[in-house]
């Protein structure tokens, strides 16, 4: 179709609008409520336009275009309407831009300097709305700035996939609110401030704190998961005041999670850690950096060189950056010593030395539209993956068959296809029977151990989207990696994929996943579990918490507390290496140093530090490299975090290469599930990396509430306990007094505890047995 | 929260719509949950919220658009008065204004007793019969001149 | 009876008995015939909706669109489900025709809805029933469980493999809900908020389905249509104007209450049907079809027939049909005022002109009145009323701003005094005097 806007030419296909073809032209026209990823409400009318031979106005946002249509965005009809709408939403918008913390940002500051009227020609008295209390992160203080233009409604219902804003009530008494004085839980939500166009839904921990002009914008991306969405992290005299998306349609499109975006208050913490410590009499004290690094070089030599190589083992985050997890794994092989691993939470490696390549998502994020089917496999899917179940939500929302083979867990606020729940050990049975479904609906015979195994009516639905779909994906989640039988889950996911023809990945547990694999920072000796199993006399730490960050945080302390020697290159002071650490050397966090991260996709994302180190704290890979020269260690001659990341990744290359998910795996047979209850451990969503537990705003959210020992009813009756009692959970020697939480999504049998909280830090396996009994 | 008995009529509106549309059924269920408490409280309108499965801002901003749902307990008898253009005409205002006198309070007040909350109401689709009022939502009063309306109070106990 | 009077009736006729809402009353008129006719011959939908065409039956709902016309925009073949919907939210003040149809004559509604799915394939519908009118409600359903069990609603009608069913939905008080697609989305349980068009209800309506909605006038006219034969219907009015209509008749009268003509009846006429002016007063002026039509004075009023043309030359619509007579106690800036205050309090708070201008409209009226108009006023009304026309999503906008700018037209001068001198043209207590509202003995 041919449309003429203001004298140039577009070509657009049937069905766009006016708008559509304006930004194709690069024409701007006037707009509020108009969002290309929110539905068309065409509600502020700022966008009217005049079309040849209309004898209104018509909004460009909503109006289809038709062809060989003539548009006037700036004719004298066009801009008395545009003047007209202005006046009128002026006349309720309090005109207080010096104190507004939009001032300088506002859409409709701008657009009111270019439309409004002189005075205002209306005298009565403004509207009053009153403010609302919605949580710790967005604030409705000033709700009579808001502009009715529901975008932030629609995000809700659209995007997030859940309705927690409305608007109530109707005429100019119309007003935008929760439900009855709720908060605002979706993990989501921050969206929604930078939607508003004016500054009526504003950021809680930024508020006051900056004018956006004092501002300055730098790139970055986040450390938080797997999909390293693009930031624009905000400056003021060295310290970062605020995280906004930076539009990326590839990888986070224009939105962020709450994560992404309120974590940076960590960054501003007390707990920074910014000089080096060292353990002197029992207690940390401060000392200079080469006091630290030679103490450092000194301990390492004499341990390896006393009780060899292998006495020493390396953690590192897989949120690290690529430079630090090839650094680590470097200086540790140098020191003799084949114990290296980012795979924290990992308990099952039994598809080491078995894999073909690099373990990734199998496609990549913007492929995700275009699938017919998915399957997510054992994954808390929107807590775990707020941007990526945003893609599945709006997949599943056209076409595409979304289904889920899950441990239970929050509704991922999918239109579902099929879903399954299962206790985690009955999750590999319950994709075999999926695996067998597609082999009978293919008359292929079963493969060998499959016998017993018994497809239900969910199994066979799930099967047949993956098969009828030309594009079908498997995902398999966090707690498919963090099972016990993560080997065998990856074989059988492996053998679905090809007999339905679907990719196959993993959507990745952290930042950095794929590139820890990248980076090689991977056990020759012991693994991330073994480490601590078998414990050993010194300890190597990049930024891991191991009591929160751990498979078994149980096993990990004791081994730690034992250890001769600890030390840990972390950004913050606090925590338990107060307890543990013998050294601590201040590492800076994301946004004071340089590196790459290798998201989920296999893209890699380097970035520069956009403020400088804090204090002493220097960047990760910088302080490795020192070391490894007072080591006297073969290749740390790097200059710059460049040279670092070129001697992984061939410098320019926008996805790494030798990405497989393939695995060679022996037959499957199905195990007996185990006697009594088990544990199903979740990460909290803000308790997931160092960031964000230590980020004031979201730890005040609910999804940052303590944890619970969450069970069934039936669960709780068996076990006499009643919703809110006290109750002892117990695994291995350490136990927990938690409240006990009636939950119908925990799956019969198990009880759901989660991890990485200090309160079950005592407790060991995330998937193991464990005993309840009333407190 | 609701009763039994209101359950079994909102399934019956829920029976009008498709399957997949049960929301429909949203401003029946609140009527039918006013009717039993007399006005909507939030708990009344989250629990009907959730026998439809939608979201319970969503149901209160149905609550809250809709003129005749009570988000406020009232008088036992909620008395609306049209004054609209064609019942002003034939006495609405005037009726009203002798209502006022009559009970001694203003447009949303209710009287000391608790019996009855007056409402100006908007044109209710009777303007031949004006001056007309709605008692409760449900029963409609025709040609209310004072003599009726004495009447119609003096029945209102 | 409500039906006071009748030229020609139709919609009216036989409905004195005081169960003419019962089924076998109706069938007793021949009601159903029309229905079981189309059935038994198996009448093919488009020889049905040429007979309506032919009728030029035009919207009795407001609009006045061409019945037949709307009817064949329905993809017919479209496989899916498609609805016939019903609008009997009837809030235009001054209207009350629907209610008296539903309480005298629902099967009357009943069969024409069933008549127009057959005609467009639909298999369900749904009539939306002004909320205030409750006992209406109630009697629609009992009506539609008479029909139900006589077998002209439900599956396989008469045997004829057709299936309909109905359903009555009712509203809680939103003018708003009467606009077609605000109605939509009210059945579909959300606020009664105006879709922006295109995508009209043809292609995309109730849950997104190819959709119909007519007024409940339109629809009961329909088995009368089929009865007597397209052509038949189009003489009883005038060319371009088929038919009878209701008309509302109220304010200033003898005896308000609903009156069926054939459309191109001397206004004059049927002033004398409701019994002429009250207290023989003058007639002042006049809103011929609801409340969003503008006002008409007084001698261009007289000199109308009531039909859409005539009126609509007369600068007005006929509208909805309902007709406010105003007399010389009238006092305009009064009127207005409190016709503002209806759209403000109505707007459905989505688009801005509306939301906005509404409240600034009544809000200066309301100065106006309570004596504290500016000189300048009048013109902020008009640029006001220019802001809203025709830049809103729905057609309130210009519902609100029609009687603004026909009431200052025309009576321009009366604003001007009550702006000057702070106080009102026609005295209060003459304005009382004309309502009738007795209070001796207060
Ligand atoms: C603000 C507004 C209110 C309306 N109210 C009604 C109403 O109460 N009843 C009605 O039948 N049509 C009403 N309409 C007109 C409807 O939108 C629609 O045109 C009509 O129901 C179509 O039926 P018809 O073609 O049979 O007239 C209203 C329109 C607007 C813009
Ligand atoms: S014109 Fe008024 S009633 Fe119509 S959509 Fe806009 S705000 Fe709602
Ligand atoms: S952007 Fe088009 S109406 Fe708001």
């Amino acid at each position: 179709m041919e449309i003429e806007i203001d004298g140039k030419i577009a070509q657009v296909p049937d069905g766009s609008t006016i708008m559509d073809a304006a930004q194709q032209l690069g024409a701007y026209i006037p707009h509020f409520c108009y969002h290309k990823k929110l539905s068309i409400a065409a509600n502020c009318r700022m966008c009217l336009v005049q079309v040849e031979k209309a004898p209104k106005p018509l909004p460009a946002c909503a109006t289809p275009v038709t062809n060989g249509m003539k548009v006037f965005t700036h004719s004298e009809l066009a801009i008395k309407a545009q003047k007209g709408v202005m006046e009128f939403l002026l006349i309720n918008h309090p005109l207080d831009c010096p104190i507004c913390d939009q001032g300088g940002e506002c859409q409709l500051q701008d657009l009111a300097v270019g439309y409004g009227g002189s005075s205002s020609r209306f005298q009565e008295g403004k509207r009053v709305v009153f403010h609302k209390d919605v949580g710790p992160l967005i604030s409705m203080q000033e709700m009579a700035r808001c502009i009715h233009c529901t975008r932030c409604v629609r995000f809700g219902q659209e995007i997030a996939g859940v309705m927690e804003l409305g608007m109530a009530n109707r005429t100019m008494h119309a007003e935008i609110m929760t439900f009855v004085g709720r908060s605002i839980d979706s993990e989501l939500s921050g969206n929604m401030i930078d939607l508003c166009p004016v500054g009526a839904l504003t950021s809680k921990p930024f508020r006051y704190s900056a004018r956006s002009w004092e501002l300055s914008r730098r790139k970055s991306v986040s450390p938080h998961d797997s999909v390293g969405a693009n930031l624009t992290v905000q400056i003021k005299n060295n310290v970062v005041m605020r995280v906004l998306p930076r539009e990326n349609e590839d990888v986070n499109e224009c939105w962020i999670s709450d994560k992404d975006r309120f974590s940076y208050e960590a960054l501003n913490s007390p707990a920074r850690l910014t000089r080096p410590m060292i353990r002197v009499d029992g207690a940390l004290r401060e000392v200079a950096w080469n006091v630290a690094l030679d103490y450092v070089t000194h301990a390492l030599k004499d341990i390896t060189g006393g009780k060899g190589g292998e006495s020493l083992a390396a953690l590192a985050s897989p949120h690290a950056t690529l430079e630090e997890l090839h650094l680590l794994q470097k200086l540790t092989r140098g020191l003799g010593s084949g114990s290296v691993d980012f795979r924290l939470r990992r308990r099952d490696f039994s598809t080491d030395g078995k894999r073909v390549g690099t373990p990734w998502l199998g496609r990549r994020f913007s492929e995700i539209k275009d699938l017919d089917a998915a399957l997510v496999i054992g994954s808390f899917l929107r807590k775990d993956h707020p941007l990526f179940a945003q893609r599945l939500r709006q997949l599943g929302k056209q076409w595409g068959k979304v289904s889920l083979l899950s441990l239970g867990g929050d509704d991922p606020l999918i239109n579902l296809h099929a879903q399954v729940a299962v206790s985690p050990a009955e999750l590999p049975l319950a994709l075999a029977a999926v695996v067998k479904a597609a082999a009978q609906l293919k008359n292929e015979p079963p493969p060998a151990g499959f016998e017993a195994v018994e497809p239900c009516a969910s199994s066979q639905a799930i099967a047949r989207s993956l098969l009828d779909g030309e594009q079908s994906a498997i995902f398999l989640g966090n707690a498919a990696e963090q099972h016990p039988q993560a080997g065998q889950l990856h074989a059988l996911a492996a053998e679905l994929a090809k007999l339905t023809g679907a990719t196959c990945g993993f959507i990745g547990e952290a930042a950095n996943s794929v590139g820890g694999y990248v980076a090689k920072a991977l056990p020759g000796a012991l693994n991330a579990y073994e480490m601590f199993a078998q414990p050993r006399q010194a300890y190597v730490l990049l930024g891991v918490e191991p009591e929160l960050d751990c498979h078994n945080p149980q096993q990990a302390l004791a081994a730690l507390k034992a250890a001769a020697l600890v030390v840990m290159l972390t950004p913050f002071s606090d925590g338990g290496a107060v307890d543990y650490a013998d050294v601590l050397l201040p590492i800076t966090p994301f946004t004071e140093t340089s590196g790459t991260l290798v998201n989920a996709e296999g893209r890699v994302q380097s970035f520069n530090g956009v403020v400088r180190p804090l204090g002493d704290a220097r960047p990760g890979w910088k302080v490795l490299r020192v070391l490894g020269n007072l080591l006297a260690l073969p290749g740390f001659e790097q200059d710059s975090s460049e040279q670092v990341r070129d001697e992984v990744i061939a410098a320019g290359e926008g996805f790494v290469s030798g990405l497989d998910n393939g695995v060679s795996a022996g037959p499957w047979s199905p195990s007996a599930a185990p006697a009594g209850l088990q544990r199903v451990a979740d990460v909290p969503i803000y308790a997931a990396d160092l960031l964000v537990r230590r980020a004031a705003a979201l730890q005040k959210t609910h999804d940052a509430a303590a944890p619970s020992a969450r069970m069934s009813a039936a669960t709780m009756a068996k076990l006499a306990v009643s919703d809110g009692a006290p109750v002892r959970v117990r695994q291995g020697e350490g136990e927990a007094l938690l409240p006990a939480r009636a939950d119908e999504t925990v799956p019969p049998g198990c009880v759901r505890v989660a991890a990485a909280h200090l309160s079950t830090a005592a407790l060991g396996d995330m998937f193991g047995a464990i005993n309840v009994e009333r407190a | 929260m609701l009763t039994p008995e209101s359950l079994k009529k909102i399934d019956r509106e829920i029976a009008k719509y498709p399957v997949d549309q049960k929301r429909s059924a949203i401003m029946a269920a609140l009527a039918i949950a006013q009717d039993e408490q007399g006005w909507l409280s939030s708990e009344a309108i989250e629990s009907v919220a959730n026998y439809l499965g939608m979201a319970p801002v969503a149901a209160y901003e149905v609550a809250s658009f809709y003129n005749m749902y009570n988000l406020k307990p009232l008088g036992k008898y909620k008395l609306s008065v049209c004054t609209n253009l064609p019942c002003m005409l034939s006495g609405g205002v005037d009726a009203g204004e002798y209502l006022k006198k009559k009970l001694g309070i203003g447009y949303n007040e209710t009287t000391p007793d608790g019996l009855i909350t007056l409402k100006e109401g908007e044109c209710m689709g009777a303007c031949g019969d004006a001056p007309v009022m709605i008692v409760n939502n449900r029963r409609m009063c025709s040609w209310m001149q004072p003599e009726q309306i004495d009447q119609l109070l003096a029945e209102l106990k | 009876m409500a039906i006071l009077g009748a030229i020609n009736p139709m919609l009216s006729l036989g409905l004195d008995g005081d169960k003419a809402w019962r089924l076998a009353d109706y069938v007793k008129r021949g009601g159903y015939s029309a229905l079981r006719r189309i059935l038994e011959e198996k009448q093919p939908q488009g020889s049905v909706i040429n007979e309506v065409k032919k009728s030029v039956l035009r919207g009795r709902g407001g609009a006045g669109f061409p019945t037949g016309l709307k009817w064949s925009f329905m993809p017919r073949s479209f496989p899916g489900d498609k609805y016939v919907v019903c609008n009997s939210d009837e809030g235009e003040p001054g209207t009350f025709k629907d209610r008296d149809i539903l309480r005298y004559n629902p099967h009357s509604v009943i069969e024409g809805m069933a008549i127009a799915a057959y005609a467009m394939g639909a298999a369900c519908g749904y009539n939306y029933i002004h909320g205030e009118v409750w006992e209406i409600y109630e009697r629609f359903e009992e009506a539609l469980d008479e029909a139900r069990a006589a077998g002209f609603l439900g599956s396989d009608l008469l045997g004829s493999g057709f299936n309909f069913e109905l359903f009555a939905h009712h509203g809680y008080g939103a003018y708003i809900c009467g606009e077609e697609t605000a109605l939509l989305e009210s059945i579909e349980g959300k606020k009664g908020q105006p879709r922006f068009k295109p995508p009209f209800p043809a292609s995309f309506g109730l849950y997104g389905k190819p959709t119909t909605i007519n007024n409940t006038e339109t629809f009961a006219s329909i088995p009368y249509i089929i009865n007597l034969g397209g052509e038949t219907y189009l003489e009883a009015g005038k060319a371009n104007n088929g038919g009878t209509k209701l008309f509302s008749i109220s304010g200033h009268v003898e005896r308000p209450g609903n009156y069926e003509i054939p459309l191109g009846t001397p206004f004059a006429t049927l002033l004398e049907m409701a019994g002429g002016m009250r207290g023989g007063r003058q007639l002042k002026a006049c809103i011929p079809g609801g409340s969003s039509a503008p006002v008409v004075p007084a001698e261009a009023m007289m000199a109308c027939t009531m039909d859409y043309d005539s009126i609509s030359k007369a600068g007005s619509m006929l509208g909805s049909g309902a007709v406010i007579v105003m007399d010389e106690t009238t006092c305009m800036v009064r009127a207005l005022e409190r016709l503002s205050f209806f759209y403000y309090e109505e707007s459905c708070g989505q688009c801005t002109p509306c939301r906005e201008g509404t409240g600034w409209l009544y809000q200066v009226v309301h100065r106006i009145e309570n004596g504290q108009g500016r000189a300048d006023d009048l013109e902020l009304l008009a640029c006001v009323t220019t802001n809203i026309m025709g830049r809103t999503i729905c057609a309130l906008g210009d519902a609100a701003s029609m009687p603004v700018q026909s009431f200052i037209k025309h009576f321009h001068d009366e604003f001007a005094y009550h702006i000057e001198h702070k106080k009102c043209l026609v005295p209060v207590d003459v304005q009382r005097a004309g309502s009738g509202f007795f209070t001796a003995r207060v």
